[in-house]
């Protein structure tokens, strides 16, 4: 057998058993339940026959490892019970919703895929220039931002229409060219291009934070109405009514992850490009351009898949909150809204499911981490 | 030995040594200060700010946390002002009307005292505002819809609340949004240090453990550490909380628990590199205690990296309790919680009105406050020169 399929083999088998685990912990979880679940749902009022019937047709009188592997049996065939709440099939619920969320977190993630590792490298290779620090400045702050609060960001411009004074943007913009500037100017023993940029950022960013001050020049932004803020999706919608209807969330999405997946890529990157044989490379005077594409991207795959997988994982947290604020009809949504029900049967199924993906995802990053770089097969 | 104090060399060698070092230390951390990059600076500004407010909310709030000042303003649908000044309701209803025909489609005056006054729509629900925004029928704008409230004021102007105090207005059932900022900056940030602080203990109490006794300790904790982390910690929160029940105490004990195995991982692997030391081997055989070996040998060294890391570990927790509370899980009305507050003003983001954005800024804020810091202390630790 080949070492490399006995190891992914060993991957699964793992990944297989970590999921078994968790399906453990979240059937176990009822039993935890503080007092009796069934008296919990119909109320302090229920007589006792009432209870035990109940008990009776949910199968709570059942022992919990026989009540266990009779939900495992039904999971597997894509039967996860019915909701204690509504008492509708689960699985009726989910399923419609499952296809709204992987729609969305796609829709995000075709977006910010290529984009954050574009970026992410561009601001590895242009490390510590302006760029760079641009780059760095605006992901911290957006990874620093709760997703509810580019959501609404985003409805207010993008939805409501509601436009602000670009002058105290430019004055933003003005200011970090201002602090460039300054940076270029003080490194005047490079003389030549740098101080010339440094002075031409200062007068510039000068010149927009003045106008800010004075209120000379000015327009709006952002007085945008096209997008829905609420996304109703019904379930025969259109391709492109969904993607219009789901711009918004998968918009903030894509801002939340990229800023992650940016920065990932290019500490990998940097990572990378300080390890010897590149600088081997350099040293013997091969091209930047050559150096890139022979030495540096073959080596960079595993850990930009790394990244990637690790930041889609992210997504399905970011999901949940996402959902909540566009009212998008998917998993998220359910599992918040069974949450506040305590409507533990619906929980259950949900949590499986966000669990799974993100075990599947991972194990497929450990996998294709180790297709593309055999040398992890033999851990130090 | 006893009159070496009498020797004024020792005297003065004594006295030196201290402030020497002292003086050092200090000239260090000035010298790091220094070169300290503007990001730092303003995210250590922000912080000092933030401590300052949530410790002095009381003084510098102009209202109580859950004290009524004034009406439900904003809330979409219905306009109510109440004043006791108001003598003739009827004369005050012809004026609107006249002064504001084809504006307000219905407006009604509590018929009991006289004072209250409604505007409403037979619209639906929530129509109103929105007409009254964005409908060109209506042919009035945001800036028209503020100065034809500023007018009512004026009217109402003897017992005029919104002076100075109400900065940012009122929320839904007229509390002052100010005051509640002030106070949440408290309890949000409170509640987050002390989820911290436990989340910190735990995890690196426990790392420090696997780290010093190793086998089988190790290996339980670890495997259990594992499982915890294959659940996204958003998802597995919730599953506990639908279990114990979404309140703040079940709430700060749960994400704990699930933080503090990021705190392990660390610990663990921190402790890993310093126990293979010969210092703390030297003190193994000395037959020092466990606690010893924790306290007095490990602690100390790896200290740099977890003061990083607990920047970091406060602002994931932070986000996380704010979008609990965002959720409706976390932290429960009548507590002033940004996140609660946020989703309590939700509804007025369509009808143009900022208001749900200044508690998720103050949120963003802190928290990239917090990233700054972190950020600067993370490179300067790591050693990297530019």
């Amino acid at each position: 057998m080949h070492p490399i399929s006995k190891m992914a083999l060993q991957r699964l088998a793992l990944g297989i058993f970590t999921l078994f685990v968790v399906s453990v912990i979240i059937a176990g979880a009822v039993e935890f339940l503080p007092g009796d679940l069934a008296q919990e749902i119909l109320g302090q009022a229920a007589t006792p026959e009432a209870v035990a019937a109940f008990r009776a047709e949910v199968g709570l009188d059942k022992p919990p490892v026989e009540r266990y592997f009779s939900w495992l049996g039904g999971v597997a065939q894509g039967d996860f019970g019915v909701s204690l709440a509504t008492k509708r099939s689960i699985s009726e619920l989910i399923s419609a919703r499952l296809g709204n969320t992987l729609f969305l977190a796609g829709f995000a993630a075709v977006i910010a895929v290529p984009l954050a590792v574009t970026l992410g490298m561009l601001a590895a290779l242009y490390r510590n220039t302006w760029f760079d620090r641009l780059v760095n400045v605006s992901t911290l702050s957006s990874i620093s931002f709760p997703e509810f609060f580019v959501a609404y960001v985003l409805i207010l411009f993008l939805s409501v229409g509601y436009g602000f004074d670009a002058r105290w943007v430019l004055a933003l913009i003005g200011l970090f060219l201002l602090v460039e500037g300054f940076g270029a100017v003080k490194e005047g023993k490079r003389i030549g291009r740098f101080s010339v940029i440094g002075t031409i950022f200062g007068i510039i960013g000068l010149a927009m934070v003045v106008n800010a001050l004075f209120g000379w020049w000015n327009f709006k932004v952002g007085a945008v109405s096209a997008f829905p803020s609420i996304s109703n999706i019904s379930s025969g919608a259109e391709f492109g009514e969904r993607v219009h209807r789901s711009f918004l969330p998968a918009l903030t999405l894509t801002l939340v992850v990229t800023a992650h997946m940016m920065r990932m890529t290019r500490a990998s990157i940097i990572n990378l490009m300080a390890s010897p044989y590149i600088e081997m490379a350099r040293l013997k005077g091969m091209s930047p351009a050559r150096i890139i594409v022979k030495h540096a991207l073959p080596n960079a795959l595993a850990p930009i898949i790394n990244v990637i997988a690790v930041n889609l994982a992210f997504l399905i947290t970011g999901v949940v909150v996402v959902e909540v604020v566009f009212v998008y009809p998917g998993l998220g949504q359910l599992l918040v809204d069974s949450v506040s029900k305590r409507d533990i049967t619906v929980v259950q199924g949900c949590c499986l499911i966000f669990a799974a993906t993100y075990i599947l995802l991972n194990l497929t990053a450990d996998i294709l981490a180790i297709a593309t770089n055999p040398r992890l097969l033999h851990p130090k | 030995m006893a009159d070496v104090t009498n020797d004024p060399m020792a005297l003065s060698a004594d006295a030196e040594a201290p402030r020497v070092e002292q003086e050092s230390r200090w000239v260090t951390v000035r010298r790091a200060f220094r070169s300290a990059p503007l990001t730092a600076w303003f995210g250590m500004v922000v912080i000092v700010l933030y401590i300052v407010v949530a410790i002095f909310a009381p003084l510098i709030a102009p209202y109580d946390e859950t004290e009524v000042v004034g009406d439900s303003f904003f809330e979409p649908g219905t306009l109510m002002f109440t004043s006791d000044t108001v003598e003739d309701g009827r004369a005050f209803k012809k004026d609107l009307t006249t002064h504001f025909d084809g504006v307000i489609e219905r407006l009604e005056i509590n018929s009991e005292n006289m004072r209250d006054i409604f505007i409403t729509s037979d619209a639906p629900e929530k129509i109103f505002v929105k007409k009254f925004v964005d409908d060109p029928e209506w042919g009035i704008t945001p800036q028209q819809f503020d100065s034809f409230a500023g007018e009512l004021r004026t009217y109402l102007a003897p017992h005029d609340f919104t002076e100075d105090a109400l900065e940012l207005g009122t929320d839904q059932i007229g509390r002052d949004t100010m005051s509640r900022m002030i106070y949440a900056a408290r309890n949000t940030v409170g509640i987050a240090l002390v989820t911290t602080i436990l989340s910190f203990t735990l995890g690196s109490l426990l790392g420090m453990l696997a780290a010093v006794v190793g086998g089988w300790t190790d290996n339980i904790l670890s495997r259990i550490v594992d499982v915890l982390m294959s659940i996204p910690q958003l998802i597995f929160a919730l599953l506990l909380l639908t279990i114990l029940g979404a309140n703040v105490i079940n709430m700060i004990l749960v994400i704990a628990l699930l933080d503090s195995t990021r705190v392990y991982r660390l610990m663990r692997a921190v402790g890993m590199n310093i126990v293979v030391m010969d210092y703390v081997e030297a003190a193994k055989l000395r037959g020092e205690g466990l606690w010893w070996l924790i306290r007095k040998e490990i602690l100390p060294n790896a200290l740099a990296p977890l003061i990083a890391e607990f920047g970091l570990r406060f602002c994931f927790v932070f986000l996380t309790i704010a979008a609990l509370s965002f959720l409706g899980l976390g932290i429960q009305p009548p507590t002033a919680d940004w996140g609660t507050m946020v989703r309590d003003n939700a509804q007025l983001i369509t009808f143009g009105q900022p208001v749900p954005l200044y508690p998720a800024a103050a949120i963003a804020l802190l928290t990239i406050a917090v990233n700054f810091v972190v950020d600067w202390m993370l490179h300067r630790s790591s050693g990297l020169k530019e």
